[in-house]
């Protein structure tokens, strides 16, 4: 559980992070979404304790991260792919970083076989790929067993088989009941992994929902029906109240039905339906529409929606 | 604490929590190449130039030189290299964690910053005394066996000299030191190092261009010329004693760490 209340960070005068408040619950995976210079890292280094904040402040399970004596134990976190000195030895990173929080070989051994570093162990992180120092970095972050894992751009470099083998790794970790708090521009990357999301734009909170309430209320959403009968079906629509849009002879846009009610209305008029489908815009679409604003560097007052959870 | 730990439970005492980052920590100065060639490149010039000195220097040497020169200063001759590798070992120990990005991995596994910077400092100091002491008398024990005459011997029971000797590693771990609060204070490799060796060299060039009762007053207590007291075996002129000299360089590098100690918390990593 990670609790935000109230979270600020000013740079002199730019405003990284204002106001923010928001709960990262255990047992899920939650995502941080937010354009490019939103404050997503600002915030993860805020949790962290790397950055202090102008006012407000967070808590990790209960307690600010600085109070913890081995926080590797609570907390693991991997933010920027290369936060390692490139002349070090992958084993000899996690070894040093591993005996300042009392934690043994064993379990540095466990972490280089879990990421699947093994083999390259005692070569220096410096001359690794951007996906092999990200593998690193998740395996320094994994080396407390620590029930919060938070991870800034974890699928950054990663080939396609890593992808799915850290979004696999993300959703067993949260199965067990750990909390997981991934941060990513990559919206589609989010639909396949996170439950809930956590949106910001400069630095305010924009929504905190889950993935499914969040496409639900997105303006785009409609029922697509084909049929030889479309004209007669849209008329007993358009006489229900239902807004609808004709493209071509066959094909209607239903908004404001579902597709039982359209399905229904069809049969009991009994009129041929070919196709009865919910169209719902994509998460990266539904991004688009309500980040809009703060990548344009506007007031995004008008683009803040109530928190439906 | 967490139910889920890798490890098997271990007393909350606080000691326990500074041994682990002083292990960390020593982890960090072994496990990078940079410190073993640079601690071979040190003591290694310290006995090349103490044997090049006994052989070559003898027989240049006038009578009244022969009188007159110290002949610890030059067997610990190989000084003049090796305090630059102990001051870029002692500045890079830390300013590589700024450099690399590794201060937030350091950082996020240590958060009490002071602690993590004390073990450092101890860590440095004992690596640095060791090395540096050892260097210094083998370069002491070398330039007696390659004395080409006796005129220069001494032997390492005389007085002041097995203080001299060791005063040469004193003074090494004292640099590095003093490179250490200045990387934790400015955080960058280049600007540390140029602070350090400018602190070192320059003052002492511009003291010359000083009118003469200046330098009197000043010169004694400028870093280099406060350091150099406790490697020398006799006190020369218008210079402190080795013991005071001493304490003053130790000042210069108390003040930087102290400045770097009160930094670290106050500062966003």
């Amino acid at each position: 559980m990670i609790e935000a209340v109230g979270l600020t960070k000013r740079y002199g005068s730019t405003v990284a992070v204002d106001d923010l408040s928001f709960a990262v619950p255990a047992g899920q995976v939650t995502g941080f979404l937010g354009p490019n210079g939103a404050g997503k890292s600002t915030t993860m280094r805020l949790i962290l304790g790397l950055d202090a904040p102008t006012s407000g402040s967070v808590t990790v399970n209960g307690r600010p991260y600085t109070a913890y004596r081995r926080p590797l134990l609570e907390v693991g976190a991997l933010l920027e792919a290369k936060a390692m000195h490139g002349g070090r030895s992958a084993y000899n990173h996690l070894r040093c970083l591993a005996l300042s929080n009392g934690i043994g070989r064993a379990r540095v051994d466990q972490v280089l076989d879990l990421v699947g570093l093994r083999a390259v162990a005692g070569k220096r992180s410096g001359g690794f790929s951007l996906g092999m120092g990200q593998r690193l970095g998740i395996a320094a972050a994994l080396l407390g067993d620590p029930r919060v894992l938070m991870l800034d751009e974890p699928v950054n470099g990663l080939d396609p088989e890593g992808v799915v083998w850290i979004r696999t790794l993300l959703k067993s970790l949260a199965a067990q009941g750990r909390t997981v708090f991934l941060s990513s521009h990559l919206m589609s990357e989010m639909a396949l992994t996170a439950d809930r999301l956590i949106i910001i734009g400069r630095g305010r909170l924009i929504a905190e929902t889950t993935v499914e309430a969040f496409l639900a209320t997105g303006s785009g959403n409609f029922v697509r029906v084909r049929s030889p009968q479309a004209a007669a079906l849209a008329t007993r629509l358009e006489a229900r109240g239902v807004t609808v849009v004709c493209h071509g002879d066959d094909t209607l846009h239903v908004t404001g039905a579902t597709t039982d009610d359209v399905g229904a209305l069809a049969t009991a008029n009994g009129l041929t339906v070919q196709e009865l489908s919910t169209q719902q815009v994509s998460l990266e679409q539904r991004y688009l529409e309500l980040t809009g604003d703060s990548v344009d560097f506007r007031p995004a007052a008008d683009a803040r929606v109530p928190a439906s959870n | 604490m967490a139910a889920t730990t890798a490890t098997p439970p271990r007393p909350y005492a606080a000691l326990a929590g500074v041994t682990d980052v002083l292990r960390s920590e020593f982890c960090k100065l072994r496990s990078v190449r940079s410190t073993w060639w640079t601690l071979i490149f040190a003591v290694a010039s310290n006995i090349v130039l103490a044997a090049l000195a006994a052989i070559f220097l003898p027989a240049h040497l006038s009578a009244q030189q022969k009188d007159t020169l110290d002949s610890i200063r030059v067997s610990l001759a190989g000084l003049h290299l090796s305090q630059i590798a102990f001051g870029a070992l002692g500045v890079l120990f830390i300013t590589s964690e700024y450099g690399t990005g590794m201060i937030r991995a350091t950082l996020a596994a240590v958060p009490r910053r002071r602690l993590m910077l004390g073990a450092k400092t101890i860590v440095f100091a004992a690596t640095a005394l060791i090395v540096g002491t050892l260097g210094c008398l083998a370069a002491y024990f070398v330039f007696q066996v390659s004395l080409s005459s006796d005129t220069l011997r001494t032997s390492i029971g005389d007085p002041g000299v097995l203080r001299a000797v060791t005063g040469g590693g004193l003074y090494l771990t004292v640099l590095g030191l003093l490179g250490l609060g200045l990387g934790a204070v400015l955080r960058s490799s280049a600007g540390a190092i140029a602070a350090l060796f400018g602190l070192l060299f320059v003052p002492t060039i511009l003291a010359d261009i000083l009118p003469r009762a200046w330098q009197n007053t000043i010169g004694p207590y400028l870093p280099m010329n406060a350091g150099d007291a406790i490697y020398s075996l006799h006190r020369a002129t218008g210079s402190l004693g080795a013991w005071s000299g001493f304490g003053i360089f130790c000042l210069y590098a108390a003040s930087a760490l102290g400045i770097g100690f009160l930094l670290i918390t106050r500062r966003d990593a």
